[in-house]
């Protein structure tokens, strides 16, 4: 027995409908942007992991896709709940990953780090989940861009100061680019790479 | 605590074994104990590897059924099951084993059993090399001339 | 003008039941377990493993059934069935110089360490009816009467004899021995790599890769082989689930493994030597193994610097059309309606006949005058 066994909590109670029915609130967080989605609790997430983070990685990461967490995560019960659950391997080059956890107030890494696809498999990029203090009360940011009428207002908090700097590079370099989502509690707010800053008030 | 190669062997006896078996030996060491699933049976596939040459370049040969379970016993021993085929009881009861074993004694009532199932394994195995040494071939050659 | 056309939910409810009328037969004769198709058609259920890529000998059984011994919808259920489950991940690569050997045979050496082991085959009877078998008599007791002693623990492969006086090409893995590609995850490119072409031939229609397999003896392919070994037993299959960080022993799988040795005169970057073609199938499967390991080696006329002249060398040529399931469905999807597109066709085939009588009707009225001076 290694010390993390006892740590491991429960994953989904009922798999196939619970991940169906967080997979769909991922797609309309990814379809629409900025509008914020409930991946309801599911499960108990471990220590460092929001609820939503737990949810998407249990609904979509497995054995084929490297995780990059920060180095806390990945040696504590976070890193073990999703080797267990998930059966996926934790990397440590965040350009080698699938998807990964980011805590949105640290300076780094920075989105750029991470895998933006290539030309013939863009769709090959890293999605990136970032942890955040909430996902309204802070400074309006504009949105526009596919999936969206006009333009939408969002006002997430507790993100790093160059962090709406680095979405805007991100959204340059389209198609390629990572994907990201806002996490905070059970919600998630999707920013595709196709998604443009407008202004930040 | 238990060493990992000791492990191995029992969850691959485990593995080989049926339903049936386990059941049996599970029986002897008294009632099944409370347990959590914590992956509950599940089938699935592996991906079976082969290497070109049987040496060389890895390949895909293609993929296996396989179920697997995981318990955890009242008192924190975690229990794992991973085998061939699509039976989710067995996964389970041998996942219940597992865990047991993890805290038994080398002479208790499992370890024994898991010999002896060990053993039927081996005694098997013996059998289909002997019906297959039967058909081993002795060549003799003619000399011819001086 | 395009006309949907709806219809035929009835007779389409009315066939289920008949199919299974069908397959059912006569209901006078008992019906056939899965557990006796598994058992006394065991070659059949391997042959559906491999082109169902899907090891599962119950299944393979089931599929057998309910396809009426059709192979290749037995293989479709079981690629259907596969699509349903979630992978786990991959395994530890086979160790097949471990394999509790039932068969092993050689046509390079006479006397190879552990020996000739015919095992159970076919190759030595008479193909004369067994009339015995027409008889429901009682199970007889097994005939198979064992030797005093096992066969050798450790059983070496052929090619790797002739390896180590540096007479056969070299199978390494490459560098940081790599992943393997995955043609059920992604798309296949050409030119194919070895991994990519060993994939698609296991699993591969048996019956086209006999045909190239044969091609290739008969000149279509400029290849010498003999069988360096074919083996047959079992081998345990071992995976690392990412939670316990150890390799668990999953239990054992039936494999058939050939190793064809290839005469090559060299070129000039290559000395003379021996080259190899591998086949490797799930179950007892010969044929396919056979097959398999010939194509391989008339696969690899690139690396060769051979020009690569022959449908068994052209691996665009092997990998579009050797999976069965792809091929049934393309050919037997001509017998589904093409009422619109033959529609079409038919009007175009009226009017160019139309404009054709129109044609020569006005070069005659040319020509007349002429005629009549």
């Amino acid at each position: 027995m290694t010390p993390n066994d006892t740590l491991i909590g429960a994953g989904f109670a009922d798999p196939v409908f619970q991940s169906q029915g967080a997979f769909r609130a991922l797609l309309a967080a990814l379809s629409e942007p900025g509008l914020a989605c409930d991946l309801g609790d599911a499960v108990v997430p471990p220590a460092g992991l929001e609820p939503a983070t737990a949810v998407a990685l249990l609904t979509l990461a497995d054995y084929e896709t490297p995780i990059w967490l920060p180095a806390a995560l990945r040696d504590g019960p976070a890193g073990a709940w999703l080797r267990f659950h998930c059966g996926a391997a934790l990397v440590d080059d965040p350009a080698k990953a699938a998807f990964a956890v980011i805590d949105g107030a640290a300076t780094e890494p920075k989105l750029a780090a991470f895998n933006a696809g290539d030309d013939q498999f863009p769709d090959r990029s890293t999605t990136v989940l970032v942890q955040c203090a909430g996902l309204d009360g802070g400074e309006a940011v504009t949105l526009e861009g596919p999936g969206i009428a006009g333009q939408r207002s969002i006002a997430p908090t507790g993100l790093r100061p160059a962090f709406w700097a680095e979405v805007e590079d991100n959204a340059a370099v389209y198609p390629l680019g990572v994907d990201v989502l806002l996490v905070h509690g059970a919600q998630v707010l999707g920013l595709p790479r196709s998604t443009q800053i407008v202004e930040i008030r | 605590m238990t060493d990992i190669a000791t492990r191995q062997h029992w969850m691959a006896v485990l593995a080989r074994a049926t339903q049936g078996e386990i059941d049996a030996l599970l029986q002897q060491a008294g009632p099944l104990p409370t347990h959590e699933l914590l992956k509950a049976p599940e089938t699935g596939t592996v991906m079976v590897e082969g290497r070109a040459g049987g040496a060389g370049r890895r390949f895909n040969l293609g993929e296996a059924t396989v179920t697997r379970c995981v318990v955890r016993l009242e008192g924190g021993a975690m229990g794992f099951s991973y085998a061939l085929g699509r039976d989710g009881r067995k996964a389970r009861l041998a996942a219940v084993t597992d865990a047991l074993l993890q805290s038994e004694i080398e002479t208790g009532p499992l370890r024994r059993g898991v010999f002896a199932l060990a053993q039927k394994q081996q005694a098997a195995r013996e059998l289909a090399s002997r019906k297959a040494a039967a058909t081993k071939v002795d060549f003799f050659t003619l000399v011819r001339g001086g | 003008m395009y006309v949907a056309v709806k219809g035929g939910e009835a007779a389409i409810l009315a066939t289920h039941d008949l199919v299974a009328e069908a397959r059912r037969g006569d209901e006078n004769v008992p019906e056939l377990g899965v557990a006796q198709i598994r058992e006394q058609m065991g070659l059949a259920c391997g042959r559906v493993m491999n082109e169902g890529s899907l090891y599962d000998p119950d299944l393979a059984a089931l599929a057998l059934k309910q396809a009426q011994g059709d192979a290749i919808e037995a293989a479709f259920l079981m690629r259907a069935y596969r699509t349903t489950l979630p992978r786990f991940g991959s395994s530890e690569p086979l160790d097949t110089a471990k394999m509790s050997i039932r068969r092993r045979v050689s046509a390079t050496y006479k006397d190879l360490p552990g020996g000739q082991v015919l095992g159970p085959t076919y190759d030595y009877t008479h193909r004369l009816f067994d009339f015995t078998l027409m008889d429901q008599a009682a199970p007889a007791e097994s005939p198979a009467r064992p030797a005093t002693q096992p066969l050798d623990a450790s059983m070496p492969r052929v090619p790797d004899i002739l390896g180590a006086e540096g007479l056969m090409e070299e199978e390494a893995p490459p560098a940081g021995d790599p992943r393997p590609f995955d043609l059920t995850r992604e798309p296949v490119t050409f030119p194919a790599d070895r991994d990519v072409r060993l994939q698609a031939m296991a699993r591969g229609d048996e019956g086209f890769m006999l045909g190239l397999g044969y091609s290739v003896q008969r000149g279509y392919g400029n290849s010498h082989p003999f069988v360096g070994e074919v083996r047959v037993g079992e081998v345990a299959v071992e995976y690392v689930p990412e939670e316990l960080g150890f390799a668990v022993d999953l239990g054992d799988v039936t494999l058939t493994e050939c190793q064809m040795v290839n005469q090559f005169a060299g070129s000039k970057e290559v000395p003379p030597q021996f080259t190899r073609g591998y086949g490797l199938s799930f179950g007892h499967s010969e044929r396919k193994a056979m097959s398999m390991s010939l194509v391989d080696r008339a696969l690899k006329a690139r690396e060769f610097g051979e020009a690569a002249t022959y449908p068994a060398q052209q691996d665009e040529f092997v990998l579009y059309h050797s999976d069965n399931v792809e091929a049934a469905g393309f050919v037997e999807h001509l017998k589904l309606p093409h009422y619109v597109d033959f529609q079409g066709e038919l009007e175009l085939i009226r009017r160019i006949r139309k404009e054709r009588e129109q044609r020569l009707a006005d070069q005659q009225s040319e020509a007349l005058p002429e005629a009549a001076e």
